[in-house]
């Protein structure tokens, strides 16, 4: 986190009945920051977000906004607004007076509530639907309204719930870099609870992964996936080649692991804190792995080791994504490893069909090797 | 070649036993309400031949003393008796949709008992009641008079009240009410800027149904009236247990027409409400 804290939750838990929603979270999130809270559903992140709503009073802990403690204030008291999954948009008034609603509660001059208005029509791009009522919009429409509805008070934070979950593909792929674009033109602290995982890393300056209640890791995206910090991070974020192994040679800089389900040692170029014999998970990302016709010279492996970080498959299936394809690789242990390969021209479409014998290689700074 | 085309399965307009049956269904429930309205136009006393049209049998109705009283006393009761209801029925429908409170299933069927148990057991258990128990003073002035039908008919006007509106809640977002908290409204706030216009085409609805119901009661009413807080039916009643004359058949040719017209225009707004509301 850079800047000044504006959030902080200490060991904040939330309990309904004997389920345990929210286990003892504890989560600074900076000024001006793009934070989201990513997880599979029923991880508790959209509790954790309506808690800092006050939509939810936590069961133990704290929780501070701008170094004031609210976790009493009830959600009308709090300098945070809120982006609904459904959107809510209040089907009886129309689109003005949706996002009029909340000053007129704060009664604020009606010259300047219109004013306020406007500007934020003009930033959400529905100047010209003031007057409509919501069942006259579209979906991303009504969304934009609850964002300009939301915007329109000024909130020091802006919690957003899944809000492009109910858009269609290629709107939503818009409203994402929209919705930067607006947080960069308001510069409020935007908080977003997602279960979609590109949309995570595609918008969070952080992220912060859950499951059953507890924080797994809070780092940036490229981090989250290059460097996760337990299995359930690995596995949860992207693809990745997972096998079960031993820690062997260990040393600051170099590190060597064996697994029963790879027929070479996996070699990497860092160390790993454990004590030869320990049992570790290797985890390689499909787009680490170097695959090359198995008629080909074998691929050199790491000088230190040449046995390592070298095998051979037999390509099983073979799936085209458009900018990659990616490959199963059946290996001599029986277990099949995934490899994606990047169409960097155009031919590369056609790649190597099922059935090819193919090496298959990765580099000592590709595997991620992760305790217990 | 032309053949007729099959019959499709749901073509049941087409099917000559189904059209015997809707045909029996409409006379036996339409003709003696159209003979009714008939005859309230007959030009003659005795009801059974058609002597000619004539307007004179509401003109006698209108210049009848107590049946206008009777009818003023069907319109005060209705107007205040739906009042009660719709707020008491609303408050109902929206504690049991919210809250969870101690013997919650049992106070949900309590609500309902007066739709269910029949009418002549209410009549009797009110007229115990406002006899025995808790006697009405007889001689207050008009409309305190009338507050023991009054108070029978929210009795059984509310619950029809709390089911229609608690119908219509299932409906609701709990995210509106959610923003609206989120936007600073406080908890009442909310309530009656979000909740309120949600359930309002079934305040609308339910307070047609209570004005309907407690226009037409008869036996409730039978017994918790008084003989100086006759109601339109009632006197209706007294009425034919003299003679049914074309007279009869112009006073409920009236109170048919207000319930129905009042049911068309509660079906109306209602329809509306909705097709606005886009749900």
């Amino acid at each position: 986190m850079t800047g000044k804290s504006l959030i902080r939750f200490e060991n904040v838990s939330k309990r309904f009945g004997s389920f345990i929603a929210v286990d003892d979270v504890s989560l600074d999130i900076g000024e001006g920051e793009f934070f989201t809270l990513l997880g599979p559903s029923g991880c508790g992140k959209t509790t954790l977000l309506r808690m800092l709503a006050g939509l939810e009073t936590p069961t133990e802990g704290r929780i501070l906004i701008d170094g004031v403690d609210v976790t009493d204030v009830p959600p009308n008291r709090r300098p945070v607004n809120m982006v609904f999954q459904s959107y809510a948009v209040f089907p009886h008034l129309s689109v003005a007076d949706n996002v009029a609603y909340g000053l007129k509660i704060d009664k604020v001059a009606k010259a300047e509530r219109d004013e306020r208005v406007a500007e934020a029509l003009r930033l959400v791009k529905l100047e010209d639907f003031a007057a409509r009522k919501p069942d006259q919009l579209s979906g991303g429409q009504r969304q934009r309204v609850a964002l300009a509805r939301a915007l329109v008070k000024r909130p020091r934070v802006l919690l957003l719930d899944e809000p492009l979950s109910a858009l269609d593909a290629k709107l939503r792929e818009a409203m994402r870099g929209e919705l930067a674009a607006i947080q960069d033109a308001v510069g409020v602290t935007f908080v977003m609870v997602t279960h979609d995982q590109d949309e995570a890393l595609a918008m969070a300056s952080r992220c912060a992964l859950m499951n059953r209640g507890q924080l797994q890791q809070v780092a940036a995206p490229g981090d989250l996936y290059e460097y996760p910090a337990n299995r359930f991070v690995a596995d949860f974020i992207g693809t990745i080649n997972m096998v079960e192994g031993t820690l062997g040679l260990d040393e600051p800089d170099q590190a060597a692991v064996t697994s029963e389900a790879l027929d070479c040692p996996v070699w990497v170029n860092h160390g790993v804190t454990g004590a030869p014999g320990t049992p570790v998970w290797v985890g390689i990302r499909p787009e680490k792995i170097a695959m090359t016709p198995i008629d080909q010279p074998r691929p050199a492996g790491p000088e230190e080791m040449p046995a390592a970080n070298v095998t051979q498959g037999v390509i099983v299936r073979s799936a085209y994504l458009g900018a990659s394809t990616l490959y199963e690789v059946e290996i001599a242990t029986g277990i099949v490893l995934k490899v994606a390969q990047a169409n960097g021209d155009r031919d590369a479409g056609q790649g190597l069909p099922a059935g090819s014998s193919v090496w298959l290689s990765w580099a000592p700074k590709a595997p991620v090797v992760l305790l217990g | 070649m032309s053949r007729k085309p099959a019959k499709g399965p749901l073509e049941y307009a087409r099917s000559w036993p189904l059209r015997l049956w809707v045909g029996a269904v409409l006379l036996f429930l339409y003709l003696p309400l159209a003979s009714l309205i008939l005859f309230s136009f007959n030009d003659s006393r005795r009801t059974i031949r058609w002597e000619g049209f004539t307007f004179d049998w509401y003109g006698r109705m209108m210049d009848d003393a107590a049946l206008i009283d009777a009818f003023t006393n069907s319109l005060t009761i209705a107007a205040i008796s739906t009042l009660f209801s719709v707020v008491l029925g609303a408050m109902t429908a929206i504690a049991l949709w919210r809250f969870r409170f101690p013997a919650k299933s049992l106070f949900d069927g309590a609500v309902t008992l007066p739709i269910v148990v029949p009418e002549i057991c209410m009549g009797v258990a009110m007229l115990v009641f406002f006899g025995q128990v808790m006697p009405w003073p007889r001689d207050l002035v008009w409309p305190l008079d009338l507050g023991a039908i009054i108070i029978a008919h929210i009795t059984f006007s509310f619950p029809f009240v709390a089911v229609v509106v608690r119908a219509r809640l299932t409906s609701f977002n709990r995210e509106m009410e959610e923003a609206a908290r989120d936007l600073g409204a406080s908890e009442l706030r909310a309530l009656v800027d979000v909740l309120l216009p949600h359930i309002r085409p079934a305040l609308v609805a339910g307070a047609l149904l209570a004005f309907t119901l407690s226009l037409d009661d008869f036996v409730i009413t039978f017994f918790t009236a008084g003989p100086n807080t006759v109601t339109f039916p009632v006197k209706i009643y007294s009425m034919v247990r003299f003679s049914v004359t074309p007279e009869v058949n112009a006073a409920s040719t009236v109170l048919m027409a207000i319930t129905v017209i009042l049911t068309v225009i509660g079906m109306k707004l209602q329809g509306r409400e909705i097709a606005q509301q886009g749900h």
